[in-house]
Order: structure tokens, then C-alpha cells, then sequence
């Protein structure tokens, strides 16, 4: 289970919109809540460092910056839980290559984007034995979680 | 010679939830062989199906990529550190 904060589903979509018709990509912060369920607080964009001709279909984040990301993360107390990237003209489902670049642990968010307009989004989390992504259920941050958890929202840059 | 080697957050739970390892060998390829043998689940996440490490799987020794170095080649020394770092990346790979 993921919840995700309504700003960052905004971000999400807002993002896979700007991109388009190439794909945006970033990373989805946040803490692990009751049950395990992934809480997402923050959805933090990336640049997509694939080369200009290839990010219509393919996104890359590169080492760095995942580096940047868990630092970020650690500094604000809270932990890199997943990657969001959109599918310009394509349904929000993980293709082949995303399985075969993927990691377990983490959550896969997707936004279908059709002809510049954000539509479905999903998350998947590959299995640990890499035979495939499972489908994820996505849920709202219920405010209890805010009243027992005070986040600093001052998103500073590192 | 050990060298220590960084588990990034995914891999953690293949090798016992240890934040870090030591492991023994002269290059960086060696060490992390060494690691894989040992905790022979994370195999599958680290090395592709001809045996390559996988290409988004990076190797950090200290605050420089083994491949601007000499890739799984990089001689290592006692008290190295090496950091596994993923690159994430995917896509539709639909045809344009």
C-alpha cells in the first residue's frame, strides 16, 4: 500500500504534463507508516539525464543524484521510498524495460499522460524474486498520520 | 584484503539487513563477487544473465565511479570503501 499527499500527486501529474511528450521522472519521499504502508510526503522532481532523443520513451536518473536524494532524504528524517516517471501516450502499466532496470524495495509510480493531459496513475513494487512488478493500491494520507507526525516542510535544496 | 562495501536500502534485506559488509579481494569486480557468494540471493540483482554487473548497478570507490576508473578492474586496498548506488531508470520503450 502507498499513500501519497495530495501536493504530491500534483507534482506527479503536473510534471508528467510539463514533460510531455517526453517523460519526466523524480523521486517519492516520505516514511513508512502503520502496516508498512509507504507514506509519501513528497514527490521531488529529477532532470530525466537520458540523451534529448531518447527521453520520449526512456528515462535515467543517475547515480548522483540518487545519492542527492537519500542525503536529502536523511537531512529531512525522512526516507527515499520510490521513483514516479510518466508514460507519454502509453498506459500507466510498467513496460519490460522498466522491469528489467527495477529494484525491489522500492515503489514504482507511473502517470499514463495522453496527448498532454495527465490520466491514470499507479504503483507497482517488483517482487524480490524479479518473476515480476506487482500492482500496489494507492491511498490518501489519512490526517491522522499528519497529527502524529510533524514533518519539516521547509524543502530545502542540499 | 577486506573492503568495505555499502548495501544501498533495497538490497539490504538480501544480505542479512546489513547496512554494510566487509569482503575480500584485489579488484572492485572481486569484492563484489565475493559479497554475491555469499549472500547468493542478491545475485540476480546485481549481475545480468551473461554474468555483467547489472548497467544500472554503480560502484563508488569513495567519490569516484569504478567506471571512470577501470571498471570491475579498479584495484582495491585494505580499508576501501566501495558503495553499490543504483541508477533508476525505464520507460514505455514504445517506438516513435
Amino acid at each position: 500500500m502507498i499513500l501519497l499527499d495530495e501536493e504530491a500527486r500534483l507534482v506527479i501529474r503536473s510534471e508528467g504534463e510539463r514533460a510531455y511528450p517526453n517523460e519526466c521522472c523524480g523521486f517519492l519521499i516520505g516514511r513508512f507508516g502503520e502496516a508498512g504502508a509507504r507514506v509519501v510526503t513528497e514527490a521531488r522532481p529529477v532532470r530525466n539525464s537520458r540523451e534529448k532523443e531518447e527521453r520520449y520513451h526512456r528515462f535515467v536518473i543517475e547515480a548522483e543524484e540518487f545519492m542527492r536524494a537519500e542525503a536529502y532524504a536523511r537531512k529531512m528524517g525522512l526516507e527515499l521510498l520510490g521513483f514516479y516517471h510518466s508514460h507519454p501516450d502509453h498506459p500507466a502499466e510498467p513496460s519490460g524495460y522498466d522491469e528489467e532496470n527495477a529494484l525491489p524495495f522500492y515503489s514504482y509510480v507511473i502517470v499514463a499522460v495522453e496527448g498532454g493531459a495527465a490520466k491514470n496513475l499507479t504503483s507497482w513494487e517488483l517482487s524480490a524474486d524479479r518473476a515480476g512488478f506487482v500492482n500496489e493500491p494507492i491511498g490518501a494520507i489519512p490526517a491522522a498520520f499528519w497529527n502524529a507526525n510533524i514533518i519539516n516542510i521547509d524543502k530545502e535544496d542540499i | 584484503m577486506p573492503v568495505i562495501i555499502q548495501i544501498p536500502t533495497a538490497l539490504r534485506q538480501f544480505a542479512d539487513g546489513q547496512p554494510e559488509i566487509s569482503a575480500e579481494g584485489s579488484t572492485a569486480g572481486d569484492v563484489i563477487a565475493a559479497f554475491a557468494e555469499r549472500y547468493p540471493d542478491i545475485k540476480r540483482h546485481l549481475y545480468d544473465e551473461y554474468g555483467a554487473l547489472r548497467s544500472f548497478i554503480n560502484v563508488f570507490l569513495g567519490e569516484n565511479n569504478i567506471k571512470n576508473l577501470e571498471g570491475p578492474a579498479t584495484p582495491v586496498k585494505d580499508g576501501d570503501v566501495l558503495i553499490l548506488v543504483p541508477a533508476i531508470a525505464g520507460g514505455t520503450g514504445k517506438s516513435a
